[in-house]
């Protein structure tokens, strides 16, 4: 329908924490030709109710049909886009480098200015732990690479809205 | 909060999953189930023969739950259909697509293996949640025997509430001997479903203003209006706003054919004064349309004249395929009463006249292109169809199959009541006519229920007239018999050379004496001036009669617009 530009969006769904839930919304996505770039699904606090965070892209005729698709599912409850407000994001990665004598220190120092951590240490290989939104995940991975990563697991992104400030 | 029930004391008392299932159907109102038993719901169909419900036996499950479309359709209440685990449940598919396509009111329940099993690839095990998730409004899988009496109520309240549409509720075997306590029924309410009826009121003001200031005003209804059971307040509403109406295939019945005001049905094979009054209106106010691309044809091309109001009661709908200048979410009826009265307050009258040349011109479009065709030799369908209207006095309830049999009949039976044209319109089920008939018989035993049907489409649900006679259901089928899938044909005749690429059905059975062998009455016209003895015979037979007319083979549907053409290029005859 709009030949707008396409954007990023992260969307927050409250649903019933149930068996099938993420079959329905990932059926909704793959049914209907819209894209998932990441997904992220826990419980919350309450039990019955399960976060899934979301990331897709599309235009704004789009990402209006996504929203109200998801919301037209019996088990979806609540769905908040991000775009609409201020919100704190973070990725969680865990990388598996190369760590060749002569690299160690480097991966430390870089690994120190990522705050990141090191949980794993082998002969060969250093497993790290980063935290951080999309870029600077995608920064600490650029700057590893030429050590040779062997290994990547991420979380996709996880979003909450920030507290209004007085 | 004590719970006492009335017939059964104080409610701690256990009951079984079948006892708990047939409490429910009854307090939900359901007087006729559709089915076909199997393995997994032996139990269920035990305690169901001792009831009072009606079970209507089809042939095939898939016929089961037209017939309940049918049912639905026609009472205006939710269809109900039973069938097995496995193939049962697939078998209900195409059925289930269908009436989530037209936004039906069915539960559907499917037997499945005992919970013990599921996941083991039993025998005559499917995952058939997982296969209708998509074509189901929703659906549930009882491995609780506590959730049980919940899912079925609240499958019943999401099947009729908001935008209608198809439940299914899977059932494993163990739940029915399993036993729960089953706590009095009170109103459903889920957090996460709340449909809007009432629609904002500051929307209708905008919608109030812009009626004001148009001059070329089109109502185009849709199924929503019929659903809504809104045809009352549509007819005052065009009255009052002075405007012409057209309708989509799904919304034919919802306003009467003898006035000015009607303009036939839009679309694809819509009338040449109504696709022209789309291009040139400069107001359409849409009720309870989705624009399926049947309907709008190329999308940049569609009202480009026209802001827009789209009043629907599912949101999905409004900005999924046209732009719209003003969204209204609600109920068509309930909406259209409510501008019904703005109206009446503040604009009641002030036409008076003023859209004369609007009305001047669809008149003159009415006259030059108007739908057509000449009766000579060979029969022509479009004259059955006109024969069947003139001698049921318009006032059968009609099924059809799909096809040109479906095109010709919206053409040419001039609907003027709702729930009369039952048609699979969005999927376009063909096998669809003959069991929805059934269904529409059962709902209404006094009114003459006829099902127009092509030879291909009958032949794919044929095996339903056994049905129709053990019930002695009076259902006529008029066959269109072309030897041909004659839209398919159309399409290679218009548009592919002529390459007639397996749509020629020369080799067809003699339905006359298939008829008979069913124990229906088969009657059968070969030539034009047989087709109104056959007519007159076939509906005043008290039983089930198929009536065949040898039609012109190669007749087509006019007008037509090309798929993705603008819905202003139709070929006409």
């Amino acid at each position: 329908m709009n030949q707008e530009k396409e954007e990023k969006h992260i969307l927050s769904l409250m649903v019933d924490n149930r068996p099938g839930v993420l079959s329905r919304i990932v059926g909704l996505f793959s049914g209907r030709g819209f894209n998932i770039e990441s997904l992220c699904v826990a419980e919350t606090a309450d039990a019955d109710i399960s976060r899934i965070t979301l990331v897709t892209c599309g235009d704004m005729g789009v990402i209006e049909q996504i929203k109200k698709q998801l919301n037209k599912l019996i088990n979806v409850i609540k769905v908040v886009d991000f775009m609409d407000m201020s919100f704190v994001q973070r990725d969680l990665a865990l990388i598996k480098v190369r760590a060749k004598p002569e690299h160690r220190a480097e991966i430390l120092r870089i690994t120190d200015i990522f705050r990141g951590r090191v949980v794993d240490v082998g002969s060969e290989f250093y497993t790290l732990e980063v935290t951080g939104d999309l870029e600077k995940i995608d920064a600490i991975l650029g700057l590893l690479k030429p050590m040779g990563i062997k290994e990547i697991a991420r979380t996709g992104t996880i979003a909450l809205p920030r507290e209004k400030r007085k | 909060m004590t719970f006492i029930n009335e017939s059964w004391g104080v409610c701690t008392i256990k009951r079984t999953g079948i006892e708990i299932f047939l409490k429910v159907l009854e307090e939900e109102g359901v007087d006729t189930i559709f089915g076909y038993p199997g393995a997994s719901v032996i139990d269920i169909y035990d305690a169901l023969v001792k009831t009072d419900f009606k079970h209507i036996l089809v042939r095939h499950e898939q016929g089961a739950v037209h017939a309940a479309d049918g049912y639905a359709r026609a009472s205006g209440k939710v269809g109900v259909c039973l069938v097995t685990s496995g193939p049962g449940a697939t078998n209900t598919v195409s059925g289930i697509a269908a009436a989530h396509a037209d936004s039906i009111p069915l539960v559907v329940f499917t037997g499945q293996v005992p919970t013990g099993l599921i996941g083991n690839d039993a025998f005559q095990e499917v995952d058939i949640v997982g296969i209708t998730r998509p074509c189901t409004k929703h659906n549930y899988l009882v491995t609780k025997i506590e959730d049980l009496a919940g899912s079925l109520r609240e499958a019943f309240h999401i099947a009729r509430s908001g935008r209608p549409g198809p439940v299914l509720v899977d059932l494993p075997k163990d739940m029915m001997s399993s036993k729960a306590e089953l706590k009095p029924a009170k109103s459903v309410e889920l957090k996460s479903y709340q449909p809007n009826y009432k629609p904002n009121v500051r929307q209708l003001g905008k919608v109030v203003a812009l009626i004001k200031k148009a001059k070329r005003p089109l109502i185009l209804a849709g199924g929503g209006v019929i659903l809504s059971k809104g045809a009352g307040e549509l007819r005052k509403f065009a009255e009052a706003i002075e405007s012409p109406v057209t309708t989509t295939l799904m919304g034919l019945g919802a306003f009467p054919t003898n006035t000015s005001k009607w303009l036939g049905m839009i679309g694809m094979h819509g009338t040449y004064r109504a696709n022209m009054a789309s291009a040139n209106c400069d107001l359409m106010i849409a009720v309870g349309v989705r624009f399926d691309d049947r309907v709008t044809g190329k999308i940049d091309a569609f009202a480009p004249k026209a802001k827009i109001v789209h009043i629907d009661i599912d949101p999905t709908s409004i900005r999924k395929n046209i732009s719209v200048a003003i969204p209204v979410v609600g109920d068509c009826r309930e909406t259209l009463n409510m501008l019904n009265e703005l109206v009446a307050a503040q604009v009641e009258g002030v036409f008076n006249g003023s859209r004369g040349a609007w009305f001047d011109q669809i008149e003159e479009w009415k006259s030059t292109k108007k739908l057509d065709y000449h009766q000579k030799n060979v029969i022509k369908p479009q004259y059955v169809i006109e024969a069947l209207h003139r001698l049921t006095k318009g006032e059968a309830v009609i099924t059809t199959e799909v096809g040109q049999n479906q095109m010709w009949t919206a053409q040419y039976y001039h609907f003027d009541r709702p729930n009369c044209f039952i048609t699979s319109g969005g999927l376009g089920c063909m096998g669809f006519g003959l069991p929805a008939a059934i269904g529409a018989q059962i709902a209404c035993p006094d009114r003459v229920v006829v099902d127009i049907a092509g030879d291909g489409s009958i032949q794919m649900n044929i095996q339903e007239l056994a049905t129709a006679v053990q019930y002695g259901l009076p259902v006529k089928v008029v066959i269109l018999n072309n030897q041909y899938l004659g839209m398919v044909r159309q399409w290679q005749e218009l548009f592919y050379d002529k390459c007639y690429a397996g749509t020629c059905m020369e080799h067809a059975p003699d339905f006359l004496k298939l008829a008979e062998a069913y124990g229906a009455l088969g009657l059968r016209a070969t030539r034009p001036e047989q087709v109104e003895p056959v007519l007159r015979e076939g509906l005043s037979a008290p039983r089930t009669v198929v009536m065949e007319f040898k039609v012109e083979r190669e007749e087509n549907v006019y007008p037509m617009v090309p798929a993705g053409a603008p819905i202003t290029e139709m070929l006409l005859v």
